[in-house]
């Protein structure tokens, strides 16, 4: 593979090395131009939108940078970034909470492919779904949280309307199918660890923790780094289960960034479309450092060939 | 293979861990199982406060075809599918063209332009809403499902393209060059060559776009708005409206909602398992 793409030596007429010129360009023409037109220039145009005022219908206003100004002194966004930030962090738990399940499922039992189907189920299902299925699970009059804890005596608890609960109680619905995709991204790692070494370190007299640290873990890398990758993105794009389990309440406290932004941007007071951008514009900026990261290790990878 | 194999542990350990893990499932999947469970009972159990209590009877039936019969989930149900369809057949024919041209061919943007196609695909949804939701408004496609699928097609191209360049990649790189040889137009390579063996890859594709596109909730509520072209997960919340409080009802409802992306997920088990961990193995 290491020649892949150096041009093909035999045929030097010139019609061919033309064409061989040509026929990416037009393999690429309807993807890339789809995907600049409504992915890359909207990125463009919301960081010149969050320069104005603007409510969708008139003519916008120039504003400079005044939406930013209010960014810093708005309570709800500095709440929203603050959530943002314990998504971040809490959100994280599914890559250990993925390892731990793909541990306990890889074993060869019988009947084990269907338990690790039915383990996977979380990730499937729409996050709508999980968010209603968790809105329930944690209702104060019949929710199974409240059941349960009333059998050893606590509770009950309204999760969803306890403005310093909220935001982990939704957390934790999200880490439900996190886990659970985690665990898949784990258990095709653990399938594909080398045999030899993990024999050798057991001659060795490696065992239990000293020897998935030290010889799985490694081992494991390309599959921590995608469920990185993936969690991150998932903290960061947090929506669904916001609207549906609160919808930013009680009192604004479970909102995001996406979500407020979408708030401000299509408020039923009118439309706030420039403070939304610039919203949009802080969130892309800390998604940025990620995408910079992502991409220079991908850059690394691709470099030796 | 680590962790140990249970057969080489002790009779107890085999028996505890095969007692375990039915104990660990129902514990991990409890949340959807009261739902479940809820979806089969009468309303009476609800207004008597019989929340978890055995059943007064089963109900199963009659709630499902209220659901079917007696309210909009049909409809949603056949919005989801009129959007989802075309989105993975839109998405997977532009992405094989682009992943071809990546690579396959050598050129001096080719590195830079899949790293757009890559960035763009993690970028957060929020930044394009006003710009994307403007442009649907603008060619008179707001709240239709063309509108959607479009949107969707152009977005799903970064994921599809990163995975298909990489498939590609792996393959062996002799048969497109015997093919040049031969003097071979590079369209048919394209058709006759590379397009039979990503076989696999369009099909682990084509299952992962129809569960990430039946699932989408934001753009549905961005870009559509009401029966005749919302997709099932906008739609089950003005079910829930409609509904609010017979728990039976949205119970049925939200598991029909789930429903199409699972069954996919079980009959196309390998190919999406294959297509979620690209990457995850060198």
């Amino acid at each position: 593979m290491t020649n892949a793409a150096l041009p093909t030596a035999p045929d030097t007429r010139p019609r061919r090395r033309n064409a061989q010129a040509i026929a990416p360009w037009l393999f690429l023409a309807p993807g890339l131009l789809f995907f600049l037109f409504y992915v890359i220039f909207p990125v463009f145009q919301s960081f010149n939108l969050s320069l104005y005022k603007w409510d969708g219908l008139g003519t916008p206003e120039f504003v400079g940078l005044k939406n930013y100004r209010d960014l810093g002194s708005d309570r709800a966004f500095e709440v929203s970034l603050w959530n943002n930030v314990k998504w971040l962090v809490l959100y994280l738990l599914a890559i250990p909470g993925g390892l731990f399940i793909a541990l306990f499922l890889n074993q060869t039992v019988r009947g084990i492919r269907l338990y690790k189907s039915l383990f996977f189920f979380p990730f499937v299902i729409s996050q709508v779904v999980v968010g209603l299925v968790f809105s329930w699970f944690y209702d104060p009059t019949f929710g199974l949280l409240n059941v349960m804890l009333g059998w050893v005596g606590l509770g009950p608890i309204n999760v969803l309307g306890d403005p310093a609960l909220v935001t982990y109680g939704i957390i934790v619905a999200g880490l439900w199918p996190q886990t659970a995709y985690c665990m898949i991204l784990y258990l095709t790692g653990l399938n594909a660890v080398d045999p030899e070494q993990v024999e050798a370190a057991r001659l060795d007299g490696a065992k239990g923790w000293r020897m998935l640290w030290y010889v799985i873990l490694p081992q494991l890398r390309p599959a921590t780094f995608i469920a990185f990758v993936v969690t991150i993105i998932g903290a960061l794009r947090s929506f669904d289960l916001i609207s549906i389990m609160t919808n930013g309440g009680p009192f604004g406290s479970s909102r995001v960034l996406s979500f407020y932004m979408f708030e401000k941007a299509l408020s039923e007071y009118g439309f706030r479309m420039g403070y939304g951008a610039a919203i949009a514009v802080v969130l892309f900026l800390i998604m940025l450092v990620f995408i910079a990261y992502f991409l220079w290790s991908m850059y690394r990878q691709e470099r030796p060939r | 293979m680590f962790p140990t194999p249970i057969e080489k542990s002790s009779r107890g350990w085999q028996l505890g861990y095969q007692g375990l893990l039915p104990v660990a499932l129902i514990a991990w999947l409890l949340p959807l199982i009261a739902v479940a469970v809820f979806s089969m009972k009468p309303d009476v159990d609800f207004t008597a406060g019989n929340y978890w209590g055995v059943p007064s009877r089963f109900a199963g039936f009659e709630n499902y075809a209220k659901v079917f019969f007696e309210s909009d989930m049909p409809r949603y149900l056949m919005n989801s599918i009129l959007i989802t369809v075309p989105t993975v057949i839109g998405a997977v024919a532009l992405s094989c063209m682009t992943g071809f041209a990546l690579g396959i061919y050598r050129f001096r943007s080719n590195l830079w332009i899949f790293f757009m196609f890559v960035a763009g695909n993690f970028v957060p949804f929020q930044i394009l809403m006003v710009p994307v939701r403007d442009l649907t408004l603008g060619l008179g496609l707001y709240n239709t499902k063309l509108g959607l699928v479009l949107f969707h097609v152009a977005f799903q191209t970064g994921f599809c393209t990163l995975f298909m360049r990489n498939f590609i990649r792996a393959l062996p790189f002799e048969l497109i060059e015997a093919a040049r040889v031969e003097g071979v137009a590079e369209w048919r390579i394209f058709w006759f060559v590379v397009l039979p063996l990503m076989k696999p890859a369009i099909a682990a594709l084509a299952v992962l776009i129809f569960t990430f596109i039946w699932n989408d909730y934001f753009w549905a509520v961005v870009l559509t708005q009401g029966v005749e072209s919302q997709p099932v997960t906008a739609g089950i919340t003005s079910f829930n409206a409609q509904y609010r409080a017979a728990y039976h009802l949205m119970s049925a409802g939200s598991i029909v909602a789930a429903l199409p992306p699972v069954a996919m997920f079980f009959l196309m088990q390998k190919h999406f398992i294959a297509g979620l961990t690209l990457g995850a193995v060198k």
